[in-house]
């Protein structure tokens, strides 16, 4: 099967400072990924690439087809790449509602003239996507809180809203920055569930970048490993819990932190 | 098609504004000059707000768009004047109508002009790109003879009447009401509250800043057209940087963001400016203590929801 995402060869340099180093990976569609590695190894930088908040020094990003460096971050959610943040950056203004319909921008086949003449076609378009938001917030338990203001949530339902907001904009390959981060235990586990849920249901491939181990263990199908901005190490979760270049990187980060 | 409550809030204020100035020769010409003078800041507030307060974008060039678009469509109706003086008055009303949309579209093309290369920049950055903008369109006038220079433009023919301010503040109202109410507009509130999130939802926010810009300068642009064939005279003096900051000083005492509570704030400080009439050289003061006092007890403004608060840092 053809890969949904490659890189190759991506390099990112911030002045003298190489981030990312000569990175080659790939997903396949609806595969589900890790990204680990100890902290500044560059996991987030990475996102940042795959996203087009930053643009890579040398390389090439390919995504069913379409290349991406260089890309506009709202062209390429356009074409499949949805993300959630590491620090929640919901739209704290609006509404739970609103939140998820301003997602589903992109796919307007309505734009400015027709909020301003607000015709048949127009309350159609708003009336379909009035659902279709009801719909998702149906399947994450948040209906009931359609119209409650966004930063009015509680710590894991702005999480669960944010990946709903993401799934909003229709996307194949679902990019996840540390979803766990400032989770309980019970609240990881449910965390973990949901990730498996929406794998499922909507048949996406998915990228996590995580620190806790069990959420990614737990979760992924693959992992990659970066330590330094490389790549040391790729496999099943089996694999890479038992690969002597991992244990290092994790206990040698431990030893230099005692 | 079922009518629906925007075009029926639409009509309503047409009407209204025909209502109005058919009973206008009863009120007392004093009252009839407030509620002009009410209706234009009505036009300017709600246009700055889909800037400022919606968007969340800093411009302090309103002064500027108002400009560009009162001596575009005071021009028009100057070199007309000699062939409508003669034409019965309806003539010189479509005329004038036809005016302050060129007026308003030069002012949105200054907007586009202006918005595209600056609204890279964010909050103070753009506040002080805008800012010059509308000192260079004031100094520029101020400096060209054809536009009458520092002495300004007289003998403006005075077709603005009670029917075209409010018909105009009544579109001006259902334009960014209607734009905010849809799924396309919503966008607009995104970019304010996280323009990084926005972007990675598939919102161009640069098309939207430009978007909101462009619309904002074109009513500047007709609200200035208002108030030159109001007035009958203009001077760059006029459209001074202090004339922005009664704007935004509407914005924010009306609450950003809120469409009711700017066009509130802009009757309300019209009022309070015919009040302090007599005491002029105090009248900022009075303003500026009425500012502190509503931004310690009231931070949003009067009828705004959108609280302030710490900016998240810009790495995502």
């Amino acid at each position: 099967m053809n890969p949904l995402l490659t890189l190759k060869s991506v390099t990112m340099e911030f002045g003298g400072l190489r981030a990312i180093g000569d990175l080659d990976f790939h997903i396949a569609p609806q595969e589900m990924v890790g990204l680990i590695g100890p902290n500044g190894a560059g996991k987030t930088t990475v996102f940042n690439i795959i996203t087009g908040v930053y643009k890579p020094t040398r390389g090439d990003i390919q995504f069913q087809g379409h290349p991406l460096q260089g890309k506009k971050p709202n062209r390429i959610t356009a074409l499949g790449i949805a993300r959630t943040f590491q620090n929640i950056r919901l739209f704290s203004s609006l509404s739970v509602f609103d939140n998820v319909r301003t997602a589903m921008n992109g796919r307007l086949r309505h734009g400015i003239i027709h909020s301003f003449t607000r015709g048949a076609a127009f309350q159609a378009e708003e009336a379909r996507i009035r659902d279709e938001v009801f719909s998702l917030l149906d399947i994450f338990g948040l209906k009931d809180d359609a119209d409650r203001q966004a930063s009015g949530l509680p710590y894991g339902d702005q999480r669960r809203l944010e990946i709903v907001r993401a799934l909003a904009t229709g996307p194949s390959l679902l990019l996840l920055d540390e979803p766990a981060a400032g989770m309980n235990p019970t609240e990881k586990v449910r965390l973990m569930e949901l990730i498996h849920f929406v794998h499922e249901k909507f048949r996406i491939a998915v990228l996590l970048v995580e620190h806790d181990m069990r959420v990614v263990m737990g979760v992924c199908q693959r992992i990659v490993v970066l330590d330094y901005g490389q790549k040391i190490a790729e496999g099943t979760p089996d694999a890479i819990q038992r690969d002597p270049k991992v244990i290092e990187a994790y206990l040698g980060e431990e030893a230099t932190h005692a | 098609m079922k009518p629906n409550i925007a075009h029926i809030a639409l009509a309503a204020g047409l009407v209204a504004s025909f209502v109005l100035n058919a009973i206008a020769p009863q009120l007392d010409d004093y009252a009839v000059n407030i509620l002009v003078l009410a209706g234009i800041n009505i036009i300017l507030a709600v246009s700055l707000n889909l800037v400022n307060g919606h968007t969340g974008q800093f411009s302090l060039g309103h002064a500027g768009f108002m400009a560009a678009g009162a001596y575009t469509s005071s021009i028009i109706t100057l070199s007309l004047s000699p062939v409508l003086s003669a034409s019965p008055v309806w003539q010189g009303h479509v005329a004038f109508f036809g005016a302050l949309l060129v007026g308003g579209l030069f002012a949105a093309l200054c907007g586009f002009l202006v918005g595209v290369p600056s609204l890279r920049l964010r909050g103070d950055y753009l506040a002080i790109v805008t800012l010059g903008f509308g000192e260079i369109i004031r100094v520029v006038i101020q400096n060209t003879e054809a536009l009458g220079g520092a002495r300004g433009l007289e003998g403006i023919p005075p077709y603005t009447n009670l029917l075209w301010t409010f018909g105009i503040a009544t579109v001006a109202i259902y334009v960014v009401a209607s734009l905010v109410n849809s799924t396309y507009g919503r966008g607009f509130i995104a970019v304010r509250d996280d323009e990084i999130a926005a972007e990675a939802m598939g919102i161009n926010t640069t098309k939207y800043k430009v978007t909101a810009f462009v619309i904002g300068a074109f009513f500047a642009g007709l609200a200035g057209g208002l108030y030159a064939h109001f007035i009958s005279y203009i001077a760059p003096e006029g459209f001074n940087f202090l004339k922005s900051v009664d704007v935004v000083v509407m914005v924010i005492l009306g609450g950003m963001g809120s469409t009711p509570g700017v066009a509130a704030a802009a009757v309300l400080l019209t009022l309070l400016n015919e009040l302090l009439r007599d005491f002029e050289q105090y009248r900022m003061i009075v303003f500026a203590l009425l500012l502190i006092v509503l931004m310690i007890i009231r931070p949003q403004g009067l009828l705004g929801n959108f609280q302030r608060r710490k900016r998240k840092p810009a790495q995502p």
